[in-house]
């Protein structure tokens, strides 16, 4: 047991949590700023897929990363706007044209991966950047000041996120049109164009997600590469209270805890394997039960608005 | 939530008169809304240098075309009903529940277990006993996020998908130890699947030479208790009561957290006996990718079946024959599977695009049948 | 205006149903037609591209599509959905009917008494259920393991070897037993710690279960699954740690790490049934890729250069295995 609390695993460990928290990070971020407005999209998933995969292919092309990273953002642009039609104009469903987005996501970037690739291949993507003075402080500075610039991106969206959503008129309009629509509307809110606005900037950092995950995490591109984390960035959503910094916590919380198991294997504790991998999931809902987080989401959500019904 | 588009005459008290124009009229937009999105399909394949015709008449052959098939568009139908009967009853309590995947691993993990172990049992009881402790299993998984929903004010989305991967952890972990096939054990094979499960607990087949298996009238048979749990019970009526109106629901005195839970632990039932009709039915043993995705698909017949549980029943036929039909299509012309998946999504987002289309036409019709009347 | 919508839905329907299926391709008297139908992609990089890779070959050495017809359904984890790909492709005709799933087992079993004249191949496993028409296969992967833990062993500095894991059962399980058996044969005190992510498909949790290894210190990673290309992937970008393979060549993905393969090589085996089956003998046989029969081979990539007395320790293992002196437990 004391083998835990060395430098290295400590590093280790956190270093780990880190990298795997960006994508839930993008992802979750986007998806807060949506329901906040009143929209839920469970087809995050295959917008990261797309995302991923679009920034993949056009790096494995032209060798850009930041065209790659421009793709991706267009392609969550698109996918965003899709779903703002099916939920917002056309009022669906939306836990249902959700999944729908999913399957179509998930089957469309299989498709396009091996009509154009064929096959795995990797490409050099993101290195790490070490922050100057800061990247040397012991510890801290091997763990959060070197790493590859989406993850440093990722990070700061969570401020940024905050102060748009708390300080600006449009984060207002954002959270009236998911708390209140009728209101909203009554005060000269169009509340469906802050919806779509709303989606797409989420589809646009799911699409992000995706890129990190291909040019920075794993750098290749694979089917399925997600394979469901954009069920557990939704998740996340709910457990961060539909705040920045909660997604960040829940992000974070998940992550280490995934990176501890690891570790944990790696190191021969004796601990069942498929146990080690419930871990992350059965503390996200313990530490939601126990902490009494009881935020209530936006009333609006999942609701379709329609003038003249209330 | 659910928004009532069905227009109810009037006039019937009688227990199971449909006003069958009404659902023709109902059907026509989501039949439409699937065409359109297998238009866009036909551009896909036209990209694969794939003649559309071909392909879907292949489809068509492929879902309709032999006894066999139909057959096997049923089988698929069975766990799909089974999951769209528990996510109507969620639905109607303005709960949504996502967790099906886990819930029939647990409907799927008991079933196995139980018969197993009681394998000494005569197929008369070993077979409901099954059956029931599979409902339960299943139960229990909704039942966890239920709780804490009603309790704690945990949301649910959030719990049920994180069970989803912890039941596909628990699985994993039974079925590479103690669940494993001894069989595989000593052949070195160390398969990631129990042991065949004795035959007298199998659902015997209603067909000979077919895969159609006595499950199918078991989802069929409650489908109906469903509807009459929903519509001529206390607690179904309490249930609707919270989806339509939590706050008129809490005036009333209905414990609504109570639903809600109620109605989450009873969906997580339904999706447990999806897995549990699978193990018995379809593979008489445990193995991986036991879901097969129902639990999301499940969600999609459900709403083809607008959220009722009698139209689940022809929602899930037509679903399942899709996908029947789909897979066919694919040997025919040998496309990358994932050209279905892309067409499969694009039916669900049309289909679920054209709701509003339904409501307008129902509107519509409401406001012919008030002025006809108005007339008498 | 419904009546229009009406009478458009019927014509549709008519229409797609006089184009019809598609017409028969007449088949030449000796043309062989092979169907195979596999649980996961054929780009999967493992196991069902290994089989794919192996058809494809044999193809070409036949003389292409008009020696050897072949056709795929892939994806097929639903075994219900394989069940009927594999009734369908017999129905059709087809010489040879592939199950590539260990889960396809029962369907085999119900579906080869219904087509007496069609040879049904199934793996991986021993079962050929007693039918005259059922091969069945099996990879020895523990052979390969053992060779990979062989060299690994000669090659690593640290001392510490890692191995990614993804569900401990069937192919991988045996593996990596393999593996470490190979490691201990050489020297019993290098630490060979596994890691298992819980699935066959989650490539971000394999390259952290990669760098993680790598971070405590391993200089050599082993693994199975397509996930694994995560984990080369963490060695890449390391750029000093090796990677030993398995189920198909994975050299192009780090052309200087990867010091050997296990390749599974299905085409001996292919070559077998046809000739069999040409022959008149439909089944009955059970097929086991070993480094004997050539049905595993150990591919050492030519982008790295193995030391000699490595090289020759692991030919040493291959030679061992196959003679029998040394028993490699699954």
């Amino acid at each position: 047991m004391d083998k835990i609390f060395t430098t290295v695993v400590i590093v280790g460990i956190l270093s780990s949590a880190i990298r795997l928290a960006t994508p839930y990070l993008y992802a979750s971020i986007g998806e807060t700023i949506g329901q906040l407005s009143g929209v839920v999209n469970l087809g995050v998933d295959g917008i990261m897929l797309m995302g991923a995969y679009a920034a993949f292919f056009v790096v494995l092309n032209t060798g850009n990363l930041w065209l790659g990273v421009l793709a991706a953002m267009v392609v969550g642009l698109l996918m965003g706007l899709l779903m703002s039609l099916i939920s917002v104009t056309l009022k669906a469903e939306q836990g249902i044209s959700g999944i729908g987005l999913y399957i179509f996501g998930l089957g469309l970037s299989t498709l396009l991966f091996k009509v154009t690739i064929g096959t795995v291949k990797t490409v050099d993507g993101f290195q790490p950047i070490k922050i100057p003075v800061l990247g040397n402080i012991p510890i801290l500075g091997e763990v959060f000041f070197n790493n590859n610039v989406m993850v440093y991106i990722a990070f700061l969206l969570v401020p940024a996120a905050w102060w748009v959503l708390e300080k600006t008129t449009w984060g207002l309009r954002i959270k009236a049109a998911g708390q209140n629509p009728a209101a909203a509307d009554s005060l000269g809110v169009n509340v469906d164009r802050v919806r779509y606005m709303s989606v797409c900037l989420g589809g646009m950092l799911a699409g992000l997600a995706g890129a990190a995950l291909s040019l920075a995490l794993v750098k290749l591109f694979q089917e399925n590469l997600t394979a469901g984390m954009g069920f557990i960035a939704v998740a996340l959503v709910y457990f961060g209270g539909w705040k920045p910094v909660g997604v960040l916590g829940g992000a974070l919380l998940f992550s280490t805890v995934n990176a501890f198991q690891l570790w944990m294997q790696v190191l021969g504790v004796n601990i069942n394997s498929n146990v080690a991998v419930m871990l992350p999931y059965l503390l996200t809902i313990a530490a939601l039960a126990f902490t009494m987080n009881r935020a209530r989401q936006p009333a609006g959500l999942n609701v379709p608005y329609e003038r003249g019904e209330s | 939530m659910p928004t009532e588009a069905v227009v109810v005459p009037a006039r019937s008290r009688r227990r199971f008169v449909f006003d069958w124009k009404e659902i023709l009229y109902r059907a026509a937009v989501p039949i439409l809304a699937m065409l359109a999105a297998f238009t866009v399909g036909a551009v896909l394949l036209l990209l694969l240098n794939v003649n559309p015709f071909t392909a879907y008449a292949a489809l068509i052959e492929g879902a309709f075309g032999s006894t066999y098939s139909i057959t096997q568009s049923l089988v698929k139908a069975t766990p799909l009903l089974l999951v769209a009967l528990g996510i109507c009853i969620a639905f109607r309590a303005s709960v949504i529940n996502v967790g099906g995947e886990g819930q029939i691993i647990l409907g799927a993990l008991m079933a196995t277990w139980f018969s197993l172990q009681f394998r000494a049992w005569p197929g008369w009881l070993l077979i409901p006993a099954t059956i029931i402790m599979g409902f339960m299993a299943g139960a229990a998984w909704g039942f966890v996020p239920g709780i804490l929903k009603a309790r704690l004010g945990v949301n649910e989305i959030l719990t049920t998908i994180m069970m989803n991967f912890i039941a596909l952890q628990l699985m994993n972990l039974l079925l590479r130890g103690p669940l494993m096939d001894p069989g595989g054990v000593t052949a070195g094979t160390f398969l990631a699947q129990s042991e065949r499960l004795p035959e007298q607990v199998w659902l015997a087949r209603m067909i000979p030479q077919t895969p159609l298996h006595t499950g199918f009238i078991l989802a069929v048979a409650l489908a109906f208790v469903v509807y009459i749990f929903l519509w001529r019970t206390t607690i179904g009526y309490r249930i609707r009561a919270v989806g339509l109106n939590p706050h008129a629901a809490r005036y009333a005195g209905i414990k609504v957290p109570f639903n809600q839970a109620l109605s989450l632990t009873l969906a997580g039932g339904f999706a447990g006996l999806a897995g549990v009709v699978e193990v018995l039915g379809v593979h008489h043993r445990l193995l991986e990718g036991i879901t097969s995705g129902y639990g999301f698909t499940g969600i999609v017949a459900a709403l083809f079946g607008g959220l009722h549980p009698l139209g689940a029943i022809p929602a899930s036929y037509l679903f399942g024959s899709l996908l029947v039909g789909a897979d066919k299509m694919q040997r025919a012309v040998q496309v990358p599977s994932a050209l279905v998946d892309t067409i499969m999504g694009l039916v669900v987002m049309f289909v679920v695009g054209s709701a509003w289309l339904s409501r307008r036409w129902a509107a519509r019709r409401l406001a012919a049948t008030a002025k006809r009347q108005e007339v008498k | 205006m419904k009546t229009r919508i009406v009478i458009v839905i019927v014509v549709i329907a008519l229409l797609t149903a006089a184009c019809g299926g598609p017409a028969a391709t007449p088949v030449a008297k000796d043309k062989i037609r092979i169907a195979v139908v596999m649980p996961s992609a054929i780009t999967d990089m493992a196991f069902s591209q290994s089989m794919w890779s192996a058809l494809k070959a044999v193809q070409t050495e036949m003389g292409g599509e008009s020696a050897l017809e072949l056709k795929y359904s892939e994806n097929m984890f639903k075994v219900p959905d394989a069940a009927a790909a594999i009734r369908d492709y017999a129905s059709q005709g087809f010489d040879i009917v592939i199950a590539h799933g260990s889960q396809y087992g029962t369907s085999v079993q119900e579906i080869a008494t219904d087509f007496p004249k069609t040879t049904f191949a199934w793996g991986t496993d021993v079962n050929t259920f007693g039918l005259p028409n059922v091969h069945a296969y099996t990879a020895a992967a523990e052979e390969g393991g053992y060779v990979n833990g062989v060299l690994a062993a000669m090659l690593t500095k640290s001392k510490k070897i890692g191995v990614t894991g993804p569900v401990e059962v069937g192919d991988a399980k045996t593996y990596i037993d393999g593996f470490v058996q190979g490691v201990t044969s050489v020297d019993p005190s290098i630490n060979v710690s596994k890691t298992w992510t819980g699935s066959f498909s989650d490539v971000a949790l394999m390259t952290e279960a990669a760098k993680t290894h790598i971070a405590s210190g391993a200089d050599a990673l082993t693994g199975s699954s397509q996930s694994v290309v995560g984990s080369i992937g963490a060695a890449k970008d390391n750029g000093s740690v090796l990677w030993f393979g398995t189920q198909q060549d994975q050299s192009s993905l780090a052309p200087n790490l990867v010091v050997a393969s296990q390749q599974y090589d299905w085409t001996a085996m292919i070559k077998e049934m046809i000739k069999n089956h040409q022959a008149g003998k439909l089944g009955g046989d059970k097929y086991v890729l070993q480094l004997k029969n050539a049905g595993l081979k150990m591919l050492y990539n030519a982008g790295y250069k193995l030391p000699d007395e490595v090289k020759k320790a692991g030919d040493a293992a291959i030679e061992g295995i196959k003679s029998g002196s040394i028993k490699v437990n699954p």
